[in-house]
C-alpha cells in the first residue's frame, strides 16, 4: 500500500461506511417496525435521518470530534514553538496549514482531523507538550500530517460518528437487556415493553460486533504502520518518533474525554490500564501493539 | 479494409496515451514549479530579515564594518541571483556570513541578552528550517517528475514533446563536507 493507493481507497471507504450506516439504520427500524405493527412510514423518516446524518458527518465529523473531546484553538502567540514546527513540516509535505487545536488534560497524545488537507486541524493534549523533546514532537506532528496528507482523517472522522453513534446505542441496549428490564420487575412491567426492549436488544446486539468490525476493516491498523513510516519519510529520524511512541505508551494517565467512538483517532490508544475492561473492548483494538511499532522504527 | 481499421485503432490508441501523458507530465512539472516558488519564498523571507538583523547588530557592534559588508553583500547577491544553482550557491554564501555575525555577537554581551537580537536570532533559524524543508519538498517532487519522464514507455513520448529532467536543489559540495568539530 502506498499513498496514492491509500488516498483513493480512503475515500472510497468513506461513502461505503456512508451508505452502509444508512442502510443498517434502516434495516433496524424496517425490522423494528415489522415487529410492531407500525406503517412503513417511519422506515421512510429513518432514511432520511439516517441519510442527513450520513451526509451531516461528513461536513461536520471534524467538529463534533473536536467538540466531544473538548479541543480549544490555539493562536500562533499561545505556542509559537508548536506553530513552527507545524509550519515547517507543512512546507516539507507541501501541505497547508492546518488549524491547531489544544485539549487540556495530561495525558500525553494527540490526534488530526477534518475532511481533506484544506479542512484539516491537528490537535495535541497539554499533557504532551512538557513530556517530548522537538525532535519527537516533530515525530508526533509528522505522523498526524500523513494522516492528512492520506485522507485518512476524512474516514475516521466520519467513522469516529456513524459507527460511533451505533455502537453507543448497542451499548445503552444491551446494557439494559442485562441489567434492566429483563432480570428485575419481571411482573411490574408490561409483556409488549419487554419484547421490544428485548428485540432491540438482540437486534443490537447483533449489530454491535458487526459496526466494530467495520471499524477495525476502516481503520486497519496498517494505517498507523503507512503513518508512522510516512512521517519518518519527512522527519528523516525514525528514532525520534521510537522514543516519542515509546514515552507515550510508558505515560499512565487515561485520556478522560476519549470514547470508544474516537480512540481510533489517536496516535497511541487512549485508554490505559483498567479502562480497558470495557465492553467489548478487545474489538476495538484499533492500534497495533507500541512494540511492534517501535520495532520497525528501530529497524528502517 | 480491414487493415485500415486496425491501423486506425492503433493510432487512436498512441494519441490517447500520449494525450493522457502529456497531460499528467504537466501537472508533474506545474508541481515542481510550485515548490520551487516555496522555496524562493522562503528566501524571500530570510533576505528580508537580513536589514533588520544588520541594522540591530549595528547599534551595539559599530566596528564591525567589513562583516556588515559582506552580510550586505551575499544578501545582494541572492537577490540576484537567477537559476537554480546560482540560488543556491548565494544561499551558502549567506548561511555563511550569517555564522559569522552570530559568532560575532559572542562578544558582545549586551546585543546577546538584547530582546530585539534575541527575537532575530530565532526568526533565522527558523527560517533556515523552513528552507531546509522547502528544499526536501522541492526535491521529492523534482524525483517523482523526473521518474515519470525516464520510466518505459514514457521515456519515448517525453523525447519526443521535449520534456527536460528538473534539477535537485542540490547540497554543494561544501555542505557535503562532514562537520567538523573542534573544541
Amino acid at each position: 500500500m502506498n499513498i496514492y493507493s491509500a488516498i483513493s481507497a480512503n475515500k472510497h471507504k468513506t461513502w461505503l461506511i456512508m451508505l452502509l450506516f444508512v442502510l443498517i439504520i434502516t434495516t433496524v427500524v424496517y425490522v423494528f417496525c415489522q415487529a410492531l405493527g407500525y406503517g412503513l412510514g417511519f422506515v421512510g423518516i429513518a432514511l432520511i435521518l439516517a441519510g442527513a446524518m450520513s451526509i451531516g458527518s461528513y461536513y461536520y465529523s471534524d467538529k463534533i470530534v473536536l467538540a466531544t473531546s473538548g479541543a480549544k484553538p490555539i493562536q500562533k502567540s499561545d505556542n509559537p514553538e508548536l506553530f513552527r514546527i507545524i509550519e515547517n513540516l507543512c512546507i516539507g509535505d507541501g501541505l497547508p496549514m492546518p488549524k491547531i487545536y489544544i485539549i487540556n488534560d495530561p495525558s500525553p497524545n494527540a490526534f488530526a482531523t477534518g475532511r481533506d488537507p484544506q479542512h484539516a486541524i491537528v490537535c495535541v493534549t497539554t499533557g504532551i507538550l512538557p513530556l517530548l523533546n522537538k525532535s519527537e514532537l516533530e515525530g508526533v506532528i509528522a505522523h498526524e500530517l500523513s494522516h492528512v496528507k492520506n485522507f485518512d482523517i476524512r474516514l475516521m472522522g466520519i467513522v469516529a460518528v456513524l459507527v460511533g453513534f451505533i455502537v453507543i446505542l448497542a451499548n445503552l441496549f444491551t446494557r439494559q437487556l442485562w441489567w434492566g428490564g429483563f432480570g428485575r420487575d419481571r411482573e411490574d412491567r408490561g409483556g409488549n415493553a419487554q419484547a421490544i426492549f428485548l428485540l432491540i436488544g438482540i437486534l443490537l446486539a447483533i449489530l454491535s460486533p458487526i459496526a466494530a468490525t467495520l471499524i477495525q476493516l476502516a481503520v486497519s491498523r496498517k494505517r498507523e504502520l503507512l503513518a508512522d513510516a510516512s512521517g519518518v519519510l519527512l522527519t528523516r529520524y525514525p528514532e525520534a518518533l521510537a522514543s516519542a511512541l515509546e514515552k507515550l505508551s510508558k505515560d499512565p494517565h487515561s485520556l478522560k474525554s476519549a470514547s470508544n467512538a474516537t480512540a481510533h483517532l489517536f496516535i497511541v490508544n487512549p485508554f490505559k490500564g483498567k479502562n480497558t475492561k470495557q465492553m467489548f473492548s478487545s474489538l476495538f483494538d484499533t492500534h497495533p501493539p507500541i512494540a511492534e511499532r517501535i520495532k520497525i522504527l528501530r529497524s528502517m | 479494409m480491414n487493415s485500415t481499421l486496425t491501423l486506425v485503432a492503433v493510432i487512436l490508441i498512441i494519441v490517447a496515451f500520449a494525450w493522457y501523458l502529456y497531460n499528467s507530465i504537466i501537472v508533474a512539472k506545474m508541481r515542481v514549479s510550485e515548490a520551487l516558488s516555496q522555496i524562493d519564498v522562503q528566501l524571500k523571507r530570510r533576505t528580508d530579515l537580513i536589514p533588520n538583523l544588520v541594522e540591530t547588530v549595528k547599534g551595539y557592534a559599530k566596528h564591525e564594518k567589513e562583516l556588515f559588508e559582506k552580510v550586505t553583500e551575499a544578501r545582494a547577491s541572492l537577490v540576484s541571483a537567477k537559476g537554480l544553482s546560482e540560488k543556491a550557491q548565494a544561499n551558502n554564501e549567506l548561511s555563511k556570513t550569517l555564522k559569522s555575525i552570530f559568532a560575532v555577537a559572542e562578544a558582545y554581551p549586551d546585543l546577546k541578552a538584547s530582546q530585539n537580537f534575541m527575537e532575530l536570532q530565532e526568526e533565522v533559524s527558523d527560517t533556515e528550517n523552513k528552507i531546509a524543508y522547502a528544499r526536501q519538498f522541492y526535491n521529492s517532487v523534482v524525483l517523482s517528475y523526473n521518474a515519470k519522464l525516464q520510466v518505459f514507455p514514457n521515456v519515448l513520448f517525453a523525447k519526443v514533446l521535449n520534456f527536460k529532467p528538473a534539477d535537485f536543489f542540490g547540497a554543494t559540495a561544501e555542505e557535503k563536507k562532514p562537520v567538523k568539530v573542534s573544541f
